[in-house]
């Protein structure tokens, strides 16, 4: 297959990705700054024999996505901070029930309306624990056009392959920034799939797994005629709240991420090995980090950068060994310090770990970065 | 027993469309919900629907807990959004026949807005919602279709809102199939509900049910049968207007079909829209 040269920003990539990686239903509602991804799914899912509908609220939006994972079309919805606070609680059905779905947050200032054309990374937390209860959380955070491309993909594998909702966080300057990339879409055989229950009715039990801790899902039209809830339930997919039972349910629940860390983890590290000084980064302040860390090498400061791909679950084992040659952390992010606070909990014992924040609309510049560095290895 | 001479092929017995291990079920004596669900599968069968093509999506509450007796493809969705889960499947799976289960604050409070809009998109789904004017399931607080000045555990001094008719929401907002029954009459409303899934395009059922224990008893309404009669006595359609009729009728509601039309239907018109961009591809 040849690979498509084009320049694109970072939401018609997100758009492009997710047709490559099959998917065939989109249902969301204008939020800015993602609202381009909705424009480019309602124009190209037609020609792929997809569905495209814009709901009332977005509320609306993640349900008619489960609705349609649900039927058997991987599908996806995308949005901005204060929407995807309204998707919480779909989000923690599909989370509950195993549905596949992917999610999109163009991160944009916050708290509620805030700048809405202005970037933000303030949703690191809210996509961790944004729904309520105990959950896992699967979230990719890409840092590049390309990586859009390639990270939308990837969330519908990881999505159908493990039963989860997976969101891809962003922020406004990589949704509207214009790179050239190569779209090449995967080959079929190389995408990961739903695995779907077959067999007779009377030996299907929808929420039995096997050692990989995914059940199959039940097709309806093929027989199975499974009952789907958001309230805790047993194997038999009907409501319990026998405690041995429950505690069944959410070890599996928990546990299944933990189980498939080695599918799910990606990072990206540069010049960690001898690095002294780590700089840990994602999306467009890990862009200026990169850049950080050129220059910083270039004033003889041995500093590496350490990019969580994956951003939950935290790929703690990556950290800690990019992290092994290390005397301070330095955290650059576009909050009050959200994706510090987990490298607090990570670092190893006499390692310091600093921030560096704003939250004034503005991408952090390398230079800012270079600039902190060196107080700290003064 | 002369019980299994009766039985034959294209005879209803509730039995066979119902999860009989998901028994006793929860509902409360005396509770219309039950009749319902009776009506729904009664219609479904006299349809011939295959049951692996039928869907039901309910919410949150008495109403939604109906879905899991349904021996078909059921889903339990969240409070006031199963319209919403119910867009995306039909969507995507128009083979299938996809029912929705709500009731009057899963379908007129929290899910309210999906209403407005389902019945504006015309998809071709069939809204059932059970109106017992109350939330039963959480203990007996003041919805939105609780007759003015009635009791509630939320409206101690009476209720200062009126009830909302949520068939004339339904017809003005752009439903094409519009009808209200009570639990009173199960061969009626069984009727009414074939109809509805019949109709080619969103069609809505408002289903006057009844609630016993915690609607019923707060507000000194008797015992079910009695609260059944009170139905009676208020759905007479022919003599609803007549005004010397009236002290007698204290709440008297219209009955039937409401909104019979024909529109073009939300995948239809979407496909045939979006006919020369499909082209493109093949080109």
């Amino acid at each position: 297959m040849t690979a498509h040269l084009r320049n694109l920003q970072g939401n018609a990539a997100c758009a492009l990705g997710a047709i490559a990686a099959g998917c065939r239903f989109y249902a969301g509602y204008p939020i800015t700054p993602s609202s381009e991804i909705a424009e480019w799914m309602a124009a190209e899912l037609p020609r792929v024999g997809g569905i495209f509908v814009q709901m009332e609220d977005e509320i609306a939006s993640m349900a008619a996505v489960i609705g349609a994972s649900l039927g058997g079309m991987k599908a996806m919805t995308a949005t901005s901070g204060p929407g995807f606070s309204l998707k919480q609680e779909n989000l923690g059905y599909a989370v509950m029930a195993e549905v596949p779905c992917v999610i999109v947050d163009v991160m944009r200032g916050g708290p509620s309306t805030g700048m809405p054309t202005r970037p933000s990374q303030a949703d690191v937390m809210q996509a961790r624990w944004g729904t309520h209860g105990d959950h896992p959380s699967l979230v990719l955070a890409p840092h590049s056009v390309a990586e859009i491309y390639s990270e939308t993909i990837r969330a519908f594998g990881l999505a159908e392959r493990l039963r989860t909702p997976v969101v891809l966080l962003y922020d406004e300057t990589l949704g509207h920034l214009i790179e050239t990339i190569a779209t090449e879409p995967p080959p079929p055989e190389a995408l990961l799939e739903r695995k779907w229950a077959e067999g007779p009715r009377r030996e299907y039990r929808p929420y039995a797994a096997g050692e990989d801790l995914v059940p199959a899902m039940a097709r309806p039209g093929d027989g199975h005629r499974a009952h789907t809830t958001g309230l805790t339930h047993d194997e038999t997919g009907f409501p319990t709240q026998d405690p041995e039972r429950v505690a069944r349910l959410l070890d599996r629940l928990l546990g299944k991420l933990e189980h498939h860390r080695a599918l799910i983890e990606k990072v990206d590290r540069v010049e960690t090995e001898d690095a002294e000084l780590l700089i840990v980064a994602i999306g467009i302040a890990a862009r200026a980090a990169k850049a950080a860390v050129g220059a910083l090498r270039r004033q003889g400061v041995k500093a590496g950068l350490f990019r969580p791909v994956t951003l939950w679950p935290f790929p703690e084992e990556g950290f800690r060994s990019a992290v092994a040659t290390a005397k301070t952390v330095l955290v650059p992010e576009m909050n009050a310090g959200q994706l510090v606070l987990e490298i607090e909990r990570l670092a190893p014992a006499g390692v310091t770990v600093h921030r560096l924040g704003r939250y004034d609309g503005e991408p952090i510049a390398p230079e800012e970065i270079v600039a902190a560095a060196r107080e700290l290895v003064r | 027993m002369n019980e299994i001479a009766l039985t034959s092929a294209d005879r209803f017995d509730i039995r066979d469309w119902l999860r009989l291990e998901m028994f006793p079920h929860f509902l409360c004596p005396g509770c219309g919900h039950g009749l319902a669900l009776r009506a729904f599968l009664w219609a479904v069968h006299e349809l011939g629907i295959d049951r692996d093509a039928l869907a039901v999506i309910s919410g949150i509450g008495c109403a939604g807990r109906l879905s899991a007796y349904v021996d078909a493809n059921t889903f339990h969705v969240t409070h006031g959004r199963p319209l919403a889960f119910a867009t995306g499947l039909k969507l995507a799976r128009p083979d299938l026949t996809v029912v929705v289960i709500t009731g009057d604050g899963d379908g007129l409070a929290i899910g309210g807005n999906h209403l407005i809009h389902a019945c504006r998109r015309n998809l071709d789904l069939t809204c059932l919602l059970l109106n017992n004017e109350v939330y039963g399931m959480t203990g007996g607080q003041v919805s939105p279709t609780t007759a003015a000045e009635r009791y509630t555990t939320t409206t101690p001094a009476g209720n200062c809102e009126p009830g909302f008719d949520a068939c004339k929401l339904a017809e003005g907002a752009g439903a094409t199939f519009v009808g209200r029954e009570a639990t009173l009459q199960v061969p009626t409303l069984k009727n009414l509900i074939r109809e509805a899934i019949a109709h080619k395009g969103f069609s809505f059922v408002e289903v006057i049910s009844d609630c016993t224990e915690i609607f019923g008893r707060k507000n000194a309404l008797g015992n079910s049968p009695e609260m059944v009669l009170r139905q009676k006595a208020g759905m007479r359609p022919d003599n609803w207007g007549n005004k010397v009729d009236r002290p007698f009728r204290p709440n008297p509601f219209p009955t039937g079909v409401f909104v019979r039309k024909t529109r073009p239907e939300y995948l239809e018109l979407y496909e045939a829209m979006t006919a020369a961009a499909r082209r493109e591809e093949r080109d």
